[in-house]
């Protein structure tokens, strides 16, 4: 900010010392773990070898893990982007009632964790023990099961019901926010509603659908969970089950160590041709239809289709939503697995005994939580700091700090999670692993790049005059900084604290190549304890995680609008 | 001869009425300025004749076709009434070229290949975007952007052009260019206009008639000279141009300004109904008020600021303030001098004018 006051030229300075101490802890904490990952893909026999990484990917369990990965991600972009685009348009375009209510509820799935609801379907679809397949086979006098969960299928459907909301959140946007006008054009020049979708609608709001599709695309090709638990059962796993698999069966072996790495460079030049794709969608479509005045844009009258669309709706989120959520609770409270849902079977004892019996679940309560907020704050901080760089100062190199802080981004979690056991095994002196602070150290280098994102914008809005206006009244530097720049960046680190507490709350994917055995998190519990078998305490814990999930939402959005509604 | 007619024309959201029974009718080439404040309904006139709104009452006519109507519940989708619109906003297509902006209306009319090309060309050579008709809208500068927008209506060949506030988003010198286009276009192919706007000097340049509106009332339709020299009420008169108001005692003897009693010049009284009432607003624009050396009514001027080619006075008179313009030519008092003043066109208004209201 009075960079004018000190140029950069004056030599080694305060700016420098926080620039370098940025650039410090960013390569510490992101870079170097995953130079580490590339070095043991590459580095073989301690010569550079191409030849071998290939050898690996020809194997056929990388192979498979591959086909997988493009089969299932594939199919849940298609699907999900179908879904996604449909419920926007319905919301924004027509006369749909309660189009408001619908807006919301379509948002839910996002908070919820995807591999509950894996869960949640195993227990209703699994082919013989699942309630629904029982139901029809037992009750309805059916053959065989109704649908089969087990399947490529049912993972893409499990995973588009949670990752729809990347496409609909950015269509609904692009909808709301066209000029009216740009339809209305099309409509006085002489095209009817369906032509004005096809033509006009549809083209424009192209890239919005395009961007989400590759946001789905990329999350599901790093998507541990749902792949997991559904797919285990038939052998069906993609590139980060079999990075977990490498990790945990066969721990130490140099040969899985690196497989995994060459997976997770694969992982990492994908989820970048994505990010970059998605950059070049969004940058070549940049159409200015940003409305001006603002008249309502035409309602299409669903006429007829109003009750049924609507039914569709409700039902979807029926089926969706409530229906897993509420399978989760009831689960969590049969005195056995496999028994009918009758209240003489239900108890109490299985949430009393998570809660307060037993320490595993206990503790990975108490983990997960004291690990987000110790991540959120810590990333919080620093992420001010390393943003006041960034946007504020004039120093050379600092487009190499954003690329830094930036990075994680675009890497899957399971990648960061195997850089960070490369990194902190006590191969360079200090061995963290199986201890809390590795599971730190991995969610700081996550959920550094949310935090950079929300402090950037915040700061970008404290325009230097602001300081120099209250330096001219008379403040120090130190009282400008107090009184002006603090309360106004306050709402971004406040945004920021919560978008790393909330996902580190309900995150699996880090966590389950981390875990020792007194640190696993409320992910890794609820997972580890279904593949163990217990599948009641596994519900019951999923529950106390989705009130837990869903209880802290709603205080944030309460206290974030509350304090910065400013 | 009415060509667009609106008959008994409302519309209400919810508890407000935007439009409360609007009568008009505009002939065949006729250009007609919709001007008023913003929220006044005017927009929404335009929009009721475009289609995109519906009515609470009465029927609107384009030639021989009912358009829409409330009393039959008929209502011509927009797409069907061949009308030309351009948009404050533009409204360009940004996926599409220029071209194809353009040729879009004739291609939904599913016109021969040769025909949509021959008549683009011809939209485009109006509008001067041949050189660059390949070119994407989002290139060109807004008043470049506004003129596919113009071309694309001009496509069809419309026999009404509506426009909303098409200058508004533009650059000044960009305003004053396309408005000689606008008209120069209208002279060639005779359209008639419907045009919104709440810039008087364009609404004046423009139009063969203004209609001035008001909280969804019409005020006053005149041509451009009737409106300014002749306002039908105080509103309009402060609406178009500058104005200033001195309140007076009236007699059918003369006037009373703060004690001074003046006799009603020749042909300068006003109604009787409005000297009926014993008090009224004398209202006058700043350039029909002249210095007198003798008589006339007494002031103190305030200030005297020189804005280049004309002086801005502020002058007290009977605890009002008055703006007077003057050439620079012109020899005036200075400030702190007492001075007298003449009316050349003085209006008068009752005191309580809330202009036409429903």
């Amino acid at each position: 900010m009075n960079t004018r006051a000190k140029p950069v030229s004056r030599g080694f300075g305060t700016p420098e010392l926080i620039f370098l101490l940025s650039v410090g802890v960013l390569v510490v904490v992101v870079a170097f773990p995953m130079l580490l990952i590339f070095f043991n893909a590459f580095w073989v026999d301690s010569h550079f070898n191409v030849a071998d990484v290939l050898r690996v990917l020809q194997r056929e369990e990388t192979y498979q893990a591959l086909l997988n990965s493009l089969i299932l991600s594939g199919g849940v972009t298609v699907t999900g982007t179908i879904v996604g685009t449909f419920f926007a348009w319905l919301v924004t375009r027509t006369d749909l009632p309660f189009k408001a209510t619908m807006k919301l509820l379509f948002l839910v799935p996002f908070m919820l964790p995807a591999f509950i609801g894996a869960l949640a379907w195993k227990m209703l679809l699994s082919p013989r023990a699942g309630y629904i397949n029982r139901l029809f086979i037992d009750v309805l006098g059916f053959d065989g099961p109704l649908f089969d969960i087990y399947s490529y299928a049912g993972i893409i459907l499990v995973e588009t019901m949670y990752l729809f909301p990347f496409v609909f959140i950015q269509v609904s946007g692009a909808l709301e926010r066209m000029d009216p006008t740009l339809e209305e054009s099309a409509r006085i020049s002489g095209a009817d509603l369906f032509t004005i979708t096809r033509k006009i609608t549809i083209p424009l709001v192209l890239p919005s659908i395009v961007s989400g599709a590759l946001l789905i695309m990329l999350y599901s090709m790093a998507h541990f969970g749902t792949v997991a638990v559904l797919g285990v059962e038939i052998g069906v796993y993609n590139i980060p089950v079999l990075i977990y698999e490498k990790i945990h069966q066969s721990a130490g072996s140099f040969d899985s160590i690196r497989t995994a790495t060459v997976l997770a460079t694969v992982l990492v030049i994908t989820a970048a041709l994505i990010l970059w794709a998605q950059n070049r969608v969004l940058a070549k479509g940049k159409y200015q239809i940003i409305a001006g005045k603002s008249f309502r844009p035409t309602e299409l009258k669903l006429r007829g289709l109003r009750v049924p669309l609507l039914i569709l709706c409700v039902a979807y989120i029926a089926l969706t939503i409530v229906l897993p959520t509420a399978t989760i609770f009831l689960v969590g409270g049969l005195k056995t697995y496999g028994l009918p849902f009758d209240l003489e079977n239900m108890t109490w004892a299985n949430y009393n005994h998570i809660l307060f019996e037993w320490d595993l679940t206990r503790d990975s309560i108490w983990n997960s939580i004291t690990l987000g907020l110790a991540a959120a704050l810590i990333t919080m901080f620093a992420g001010v700091i390393i943003s006041y760089v960034i946007v504020k100062m004039k120093v050379r190199g600092k487009g190499f700090l954003e690329f830094l802080g930036m990075l994680p981004f675009s890497v899957p979690g399971s990648v960061i999670a195997l850089g960070v056991i490369l990194a902190w095994s006590g191969k360079f002196g200090i061995n963290l692993y199986n201890t809390v602070w590795i599971i730190l150290v991995a969610y700081i280098a996550r959920y550094m790049a949310f935090s950079l994102k929300a402090n950037s914008a915040a700061l970008e809005q404290v325009h230097d005059s602001l300081v120099e206006a209250a330096r001219a009244a008379g403040a120090s530097m130190a009282q400008a900084l107090r009184d002006v720049v603090v309360p106004l960046v306050r709402p971004g680190m406040i945004a920021a604290f919560f978008l790393i507490f909330l996902p580190a709350l309900r995150e699996l994917t880090v966590s389950v190549l981390l875990y020792g055995p007194t640190t696993r998190t409320i992910g890794v519990a609820i997972y580890t304890l279904n593949e163990d078998g217990e599948t009641v305490y596994s519900a019951a814990l999923a529950g106390i995680a989705l009130v837990i999930i869903v209880v802290g939402e709603i205080l944030i959005k309460r206290l974030v609008t509350g304090k910065s509604g400013a | 001869m009415a060509y667009i007619e609106l008959n008994q024309v409302s519309k209400r959201f919810g508890s407000v009425t935007a439009v409360d029974r609007m009568n008009l009718e505009i002939a065949q080439g006729e250009c007609l300025a919709m001007l008023g404040p913003s929220g006044c309904g005017k927009t929404t006139t335009l929009r009721m004749v475009a289609g995109f709104e519906d009515l609470d009452d009465g029927e609107i006519r384009v030639g021989e076709r009912i358009i829409s109507s409330k009393a039959r519940k008929y209502y011509l989708p927009p797409e069907q009434r061949n009308f030309g619109m351009v948009f404050q906003a533009f409204a360009v297509w940004p996926h599409l070229t220029i071209y194809e902006n353009v040729a879009f209306p004739l291609r939904i009319r599913k016109l021969p290949r040769e025909e949509i090309h021959v008549r683009t060309e011809e939209a485009l050579k109006n509008t001067n975007l041949l050189a660059v008709a390949q070119g994407s809208p989002d290139d060109l500068s807004g008043g470049g952007k506004q003129r596919v927008a113009l071309a694309r209506a001009l496509a069809i060949r419309p026999d009404v052009m509506l426009l909303d506030e098409p200058l508004s988003s533009l650059d000044p010198h960009f305003r004053e260019e396309m408005r000689f286009e606008i008209k120069d276009l209208q002279r060639r192919f005779g359209f008639s206009i419907l045009y919104v706007t709440h810039d008087q000097s364009e609404a004046m340049a423009l139009s063969d008639r203004i209609l001035v509106m008001r909280a969804g009332v019409v005020q006053q339709i005149g041509t451009p000279l009737e409106v300014y020299s002749d306002p039908a009420n105080r509103f309009v008169f402060e609406f178009i141009g500058l104005s200033c108001f001195i309140e007076a005692g009236l007699s059918p003897a003369g006037f009373d300004l703060g004690g001074e009693r003046h006799a009603w010049p020749e042909g300068m009284n006003p109604p009787d109904e409005i000297i009926a009432a014993g008090r009224g607003l004398l209202a006058a624009r700043p350039t029909e008020i002249d210095f007198v050396s003798e008589g006339g009514v007494r002031g103190e001027v305030l200030r005297k600021v020189y804005l280049g080619e004309t002086i801005d006075y502020r002058v007290r008179v009977a605890g009002a303030e008055v703006r007077i313009q003057k050439t620079r030519r012109t020899a005036g008092p200075s400030a702190g001098e007492r001075c007298g003043l003449s009316f050349t066109r003085p209006h008068w208004y009752p005191v309580d004018d809330g202009g036409v209201v429903p």
